[in-house]
């Protein structure tokens, strides 16, 4: 049921440039399966978080209904959270985010969440481009109404109850790319190697970043038979490269050879490190990287790694043309026109 | 054939247009001739749910009284509509006028014995003066405003000033005009005898009233009251709120340095995400709001829910019109009250603040704010397509600036920092309204889990039945403080005198006022309230058990307003006697004072039988 952590800590546990230790990015402990593939996507968040020395309290973290959107419980205690409504998290993020330029937003949805009831709100915050992490914790099933297809299911998937999924898969990585995401990955719960530094650049990266992580559910989708089972996955996962993050103003200190390392710049100056394994995919492509999302499917084989990036791109507030004052700071003295202003335009309607 | 008695400043004007010729502004300009002269006025649009090509009308009242809710029985038809012509011809009052394009010769079956007809060759005018023909139809609508200028004595002068603000700018364009409505004021006086026998004379009436829309009124309170996100999805009636948020914001709310804008606004996928945008602005310390109609009310209820529950600050602009579903999309009702009161499943109650004119449409939005934020809740402005679509006389807009602006209780990083230990959820004051914070206050203090399931006083998730019932319970505690602090209603006697009252809201004022004193004229009279708000506050308890009967007048079919009164305060069924309108149509004093004579004298028939 529960993961037990131990109460214990060493007086001298590592800290990170703020003085943080890893366990102050953690969150309260976490009431699904164990196993549940969502938990291990929050370790690889408080990974993240701890080794960019993010400020907790400057990130703000939103969620849908769901096992996957119970999540920000169990990660960041020193964030505001905000569980919402079931596929609405899109736009209470969209909300909070205009009202406040300066924080980090960290969006956990599930597949049912984005997939399904929220799909409006999924296409409509990408074209939005909103500066956002936005996370889908990806089981091919409604884990929290015990295990229902959702429509992430892949046709001829078959889940816990011997039923075989007939209906056409959403593909939420394609998708994304297709409705001009500016930063889309995909990831396996499976592999923290792959998703800590995934989850670092995504979260440097201004303006909207996706990943979609397959995250198994151990109760009701981990049968044999199942396209999103751990075993499965495990077997059908193709890596687009590996990649390391490197902070902006660190040095980078590993040597790959020549040809088959990538340095792709994000918008601070951090730099990803791609060790690139797929051939003829360029990140920076939106055709090739569907293309390569596309063939690795056509495998039957599910391709991970990062997929497509955009460095410098045009997030809501720039499209709106806002103030770089968080709109939530604004005094009156800004925002209240005054009684002479009221004079005039009275005047002006008699 | 004579028309009736002479009637100096009070008579009722309807033009016959279709949708899209340009008649908006040629009609607007007639209301404005009037206003200007001094004399109450009140235009409301009646038009169908279309772009082009459908007929429209546009009905003026002018009411040396000052009574400003619409009337039935028209006085002058101005008919430059063939398509609805044989309607417009019956809906005149007997004696009354019909003015229409003599161009082509009327068909007899359009003559009726009792009314008096205005033929002016409208077209053949134009044709003859201009050569386009997208200024022959303007100008068209010009030279009738000029034959109603020569038939009911308004002043020349009153159009020369109208024009010269109109074409500021581009004053070529006052000279055609001001011909055109030369030509029809002289055609009138050759051809006529004027002014008719429903004429204007100037009055000092207005004072200093202005003329605007409830929607412009909402949308530049909101802009006082310093909202800074708008969320919105187009719908009829309420599209002009976040249109005027728009247009004022573009004007007060641009930083002149940066060319940046103080405000963000988003047209959202629907009202769903309109209103989850809202919710979450607000969440984030931004006043943010959403205006929308029933239809969009009925879309947001899951996160109206989740709004009174979490306790959440929003700003919802309701714009009623005629529902159920998409109903009479283009007419007017009061019909969401109940589904408003109540938005969303389980046990909720939302605030309502209900204006009846635009300057209380200007002043309950800032106040909106206001009380959402200090009672972390959703507020709800109930208006309707009459108040926000059509132009109203109303009192100027005032703005203290010494008003600050509300914000509730929200911890500041110093004082979270020497505090204890914070708990989102906990009646610290007794009042029901807890303290909250926002993200990024404090690295350390003040974070807490928002959340529709329910939680503990410290924001944790509990199941537990104690904690639940003790946060229903504290919400109750919220709706008790709310009813000292919403609008209190408006009484119309220091006093009460009378054994029967009537209850009122919204824009059925115009009408009820209207008719209390047609109801005294009779020897019938009434005690009055005009309810503001929902909670209701002591003082509406206090009128109607004070009444033996009181009549409650509702703009809807089911009488929702009745119904909430007697669910909310208990008050016995017999008590509320309903008025209803709801055939779309603003309510009228006549239907008002009709339903009570009718009343109240079936009442003395059945007490004469029984003694
Ligand atoms: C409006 C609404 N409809 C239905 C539900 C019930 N419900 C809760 S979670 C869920 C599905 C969640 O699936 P997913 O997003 O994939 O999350 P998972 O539990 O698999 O992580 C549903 C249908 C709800 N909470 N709200
Ligand atoms: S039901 Fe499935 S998704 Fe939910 S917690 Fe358990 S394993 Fe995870
Ligand atoms: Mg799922």
């Amino acid at each position: 049921m529960t993961y037990v952590r131990p109460k214990f800590r060493h007086p001298e546990l590592p800290k990170n440039k703020l003085g943080y230790t890893l366990s102050y990015y953690e969150g309260a402990l976490s009431t699904l399966c164990a196993g549940c593939g969502h938990d291990s996507i929050s370790a690889a968040i408080v990974q993240a978080c701890y080794d960019l020395d993010i400020e907790p309290h400057k990130v703000a973290k939103l969620s849908g209904i769901g096992c996957s959107s119970k999540t920000p419980a169990y990660f960041l205690s020193n964030s505001h959270g905000f569980n919402s409504v079931h596929g609405r998290m899109p736009s209470v993020a969209t909300g909070a985010n205009l009202a406040n330029r300066d924080l980090k937003y960290i969006g956990i949805s599930g597949d049912g969440d984005t997939a399904s009831i929220g799909m409006g709100q999924f296409v409509h915050v990408i074209r939005r481009n909103l500066n956002m992490l936005y996370v889908v914790m990806n089981n091919g099933c409604y884990g929290l109404t015990k295990g229902q297809d959702s429509a992430t299911a892949d046709a001829g998937s078959k889940n816990k109850t011997g039923q075989v999924n007939l209906f056409q898969s959403i593909d939420l990585a394609s998708l994304a790319i297709e409705l001009g995401a500016t930063f889309v990955a995909q990831s396996f719960s499976g592999d923290k190697q792959q998703l800590v530094p995934l989850m670092k650049a995504a979260m440097k990266h201004q303006g909207f970043a996706f990943i979609n992580v397959i995250s198994p559910c151990v109760t009701f989708n981990n049968n044999v038979g199942s396209t999103k089972s751990y075993d499965y996955v495990r077997e059908h996962v193709e890596a687009t490269g590996t990649l390391d993050f490197v902070p902006m103003m660190s040095e980078i200190t590993t040597e790959y050879a020549e040809g088959s390392t990538e340095h792709l710049v994000l918008h601070d100056g951090s730099i990803i490190e791609l060790h690139k394994l797929a051939d003829g995919w360029d990140p920076h492509n939106r055709i090739s990287a569907i293309n390569a999302v596309q063939h690795a499917k056509a495998k039957n084989e599910i391709l991970t790694g990062l997929l497509y990036m955009e460095k410098e791109t045009t997030d809501l507030h720039d499209m709106l043309g806002t103030t770089d004052i968080p709109l939530n700071s604004l005094t009156k003295e800004i925002l209240c026109p005054g009684s002479g202003k009221l004079k005039e335009l009275n005047d002006s309607l008699r | 054939m004579s028309a009736g008695s002479n009637s100096v400043n009070d008579f009722v004007v309807r033009f016959a247009n279709v949708n899209g010729t340009g008649s908006a502004s040629a009609n607007f300009l007639f209301t404005k001739s009037i206003f200007r002269m001094g004399i109450p006025v009140t235009p409301k649009n009646i038009f169908p749910s279309n772009i082009q090509g459908l007929p429209t009308w546009y009905e003026v009242r002018v009411s040396e009284k000052g009574y400003l809710g619409r009337r039935e029985g028209i006085d002058l038809m101005v008919c430059v509509n063939p398509q609805s012509m044989m309607n417009d011809v019956k809906s005149v009052k007997k004696g009354g006028y019909f003015l229409y394009d003599s161009t082509k010769k009327l068909h007899d079956e359009f003559i009726r014995e009792d009314i008096n007809y205005i033929g002016i060759p409208l077209m053949e005018m134009c044709n003859r003066e201009f050569n386009d023909a997208r200024q022959r139809q303007l100008f068209k609508n010009i030279i009738y405003v000029g034959a109603l200028c020569g038939l009911l004595d308004i002043e020349v002068s009153v159009f020369e000033g109208l024009f010269a603000e109109q074409f500021k700018g581009k004053e070529k364009l006052i000279a055609p005009n001001m011909k055109s409505l030369q030509m029809g004021i002289d055609y009138v006086k050759q051809n006529f005898s004027c002014p008719l026998n429903i004429r204007v004379e100037r009055r000092d009436l207005l004072k200093d009233a202005i003329m605007v829309d409830g929607n412009s009124a909402c949308g530049l309170g909101a802009v006082y009251a310093g909202a800074t996100v708008a969320a919105w999805y187009p719908i009829t009636p309420s599209t002009s709120v976040v249109e005027a948020f728009m247009e004022y914001a573009a004007e007060y709310r641009v930083d002149p340095q940066t060319g940046k804008k103080n405000y963000a606004i988003v047209q959202a996928e629907d009202e769903l995400a309109a209103i989850g945008m809202v919710i979450g602005a607000n969440w984030n310390g931004a006043r943010s709001f959403t205006a929308t109609s029933g239809p969009g009310v009925s879309l947001m209820n899951e996160f109206l829910g989740l709004g009174y529950f979490a306790e959440i600050p929003a700003v919802l602009i309701d714009v009623q019109r005629a529902g159920p579903s998409t109903g009479m999309p283009t007419r007017v009702q009061q019909s969401d009250i109940l589904e408003a009161a109540y938005a969303s499943h389980g046990d909720t109650k939302q605030i309502l603040v209900i204006p009846s004119t635009p300057r209380e449409c200007f002043e309950m939005t800032a106040d909106a704010f206001d009380l959402a934020e200090q009672l972390q809740t959703p507020v709800i402005v109930m208006t309707d397509l009459d108040l926000g679509m059509n132009d109203h006389v109303s009192p100027p807009f005032e703005w203290d600036d010494k008003r600050i602006f509300h914000r509730g209780k929200v911890l500041t990083a110093d004082f979270l920092e020497n505090m204890p230990k914070f708990g989102r959820y906990l009646d610290v004051d007794g009042d029901g309204i807890p303290y909250r914070t926002y993200p990024g206050t404090h690295p350390t203090k003040g974070a807490f889990f928002t959340r529709g399931t329910s939680r503990d006083e410290y924001a944790a998730y509990t199941e537990d039945a104690g904690a639940y019932k003790r946060n229903m319970d504290r919400l109750m505690v919220k709706w008790e403080t709310a009813k000292k602090m919403v609008h209190a209603p408006e009484l119309y006697q220091h006093k009460n005198h009378h054994g029967n009252g009537i209850l009122f809201y919204g824009t059925s004022k115009y009408a009820a006022e209207e008719a209390i004193d047609l109801l005294k004229e009779q020897g019938i009279h009434l005690d009055a309230i005009r309810i503001k708000s929902f909670p209701f506050n002591s003082t509406v308890e206090q009128f109607i058990a004070a009444h033996d009967k009181v009549f409650v007048v509702d703009q809807n079919r089911d009488a929702q307003m009745r119904s909430l009164l007697m669910i909310e305060l208990g008050i016995n069924p017999e008590k509320l006697t309903s008025i209803l309108s709801y055939d779309g149509m603003p309510i009228t004093a006549d239907l008002i004072q009709q339903s009570i004579t009718n009343n109240l004298s079936i009442h003395k028939v059945k007490e004469g039988t029984l003694s």
